[in-house]
């Protein structure tokens, strides 16, 4: 049994619709142990105090992006924040602000990613029987990798929207998280949707209203800097708009290497997802 | 209009602000070195330096591409904080056409009194 630590205070807010005219703040005084998280404290929150205490949470590892809430002032995952980093016995914890509520710390995130699908977040191509059926791997270096690498490593948790002050204050923006990921997929070689993107991009739910205020960017627990990426955005329409550069198309299929394959390393599996359900 | 186009118009304008106080930095506060400027003895803002420079088709042009690049950079700001108060549709309107109207005239002004100002020095004798 892990040796007890000190007693904390988990200051959350609560709010059921319904029942409740406003959100309210709620004192629950539990036991916090080494190696203590955020959202081990919510557990123990709702086993010893709250039942109905509601909040999002899956892969408990930083990776899923579901439990992105507002703890101490600042949008974090609970999942990736120790109790000890806080340096303080009182855990406030509310839902992700610039969302809904629709119930305690759980916030209503359909808006976010509805203007995600609107940005058409996947590779565009004209090939679609090569992508329903693929006869080998788009063609890309490792340079042309590490233009969107980072961008790609975003786990949706809304963590960036939440410290938008553009988002707080302009619902037509579209937000660090969905602009971050048209970036991702305007900057892959292998995608040739930067045309259809630029409909929506060009208008006023882009990143015109970025102030570069780079909040997104510090609160992010994954270390990606969408702000960055809308600054680049920006810069790719602006060069589009003034002709100055031609777009590539999007890569070719890569040649099936040739030569034999080396005894100690085994064959790749067979071909999944549809390709083999003929 | 697009925000796309409206956003490169608010950069080349920042840019020609940019050229352009630098001009007038260096015409206000460089005289001693650069007198081309101020030909007249005396400081830059001297009648003599200042009905000098109002009678060069040279800074008229300046005066009138100044003009419109400021109005238009700053104006289009003053739009975006607008704008993020969130108005409605007929509101959004409003604002981007009274912002037009607003710049429109402002700039037919500064332009008329920039470019008539060459010939009523003149007509005063310099």
């Amino acid at each position: 049994m892990a040796d007890t630590l000190k007693q904390v205070v988990f200051r959350l807010r609560r709010f059921e619709p319904g029942k409740d005219a406003a959100p309210h703040w709620e004192d629950y005084r539990i036991e916090a142990t080494p190696g203590m998280t955020v959202l081990d404290g919510l557990w123990k929150v709702k086993e010893q105090h709250a039942p109905t205490l509601a909040w999002r949470s899956s892969c408990r590892m930083g990776i899923c992006g579901s439990c992105g809430m507002l703890i101490n002032g600042r949008p974090r995952l609970a999942c990736n924040t120790q109790l000890t980093e806080l340096g303080t016995d009182v855990i406030a914890v509310g839902p992700l602000p610039n969302f809904g509520i629709i119930k305690d710390l759980v916030p209503d995130l359909v808006p976010m990613f509805e203007t995600h699908r609107d940005l058409m977040p996947y590779l565009i191509r004209e090939d679609v029987k090569e992508q329903d059926d693929p006869t080998g791997e788009y063609w890309q270096s490792p340079h042309e990798l590490e233009q969107y690498l980072q961008f790609s490593y975003c786990i949706k948790c809304g963590c960036c929207m939440a410290a938008c002050p553009t988002v707080a204050t302009d619902p037509a923006y579209a937000g660090p998280m969905p602009l971050g990921q048209a970036h991702r997929y305007n900057s892959d070689t292998r995608d040739g949707g930067f045309a259809e993107r630029r409909k929506v991009l060009e208008g006023g739910r882009g990143p015109w209203r970025c102030h570069f205020a780079g909040e997104c960017s510090q609160v992010c627990p994954k270390g990606v800097d969408p702000a960055k990426a809308i600054q680049l955005m920006k810069r790719d329409l602006v060069v589009d708009l003034l002709r100055l550069h031609r777009r590539r198309p999007a890569a070719a299929v890569a040649p099936t290497p040739c030569g034999k394959r080396k005894d100690n390393i085994p064959a790749a599996p067979a071909r999944t997802a549809g390709a083999t359900a003929k | 209009m697009r925000d796309r186009t409206l956003w490169t118009w608010h950069l080349f304008a920042g840019v020609v602000i940019l050229v352009f106080l630098g001009l007038h930095m260096t015409i206000m506060h460089l005289d001693g070195t650069v007198r081309v400027f101020n030909p007249a003895p005396g400081e830059p803002i001297g009648w003599d330096n200042v009905a000098a420079r109002m009678q060069s088709w040279f800074f008229a042009v300046t005066y009138v591409v100044l003009l419109g690049a400021a109005l238009y950079h700053g104006l289009y700001g003053f739009r975006n904080i607008l704008l993020e108060l969130n108005p409605g549709a007929g509101l959004r309107r409003l604002v981007n056409v009274g912002l037009s109207l607003a710049g429109l005239a402002l700039f037919v002004f500064g332009a008329w009194v920039a470019l008539a100002a060459p010939g009523a020095f003149a007509r005063m004798g310099g």
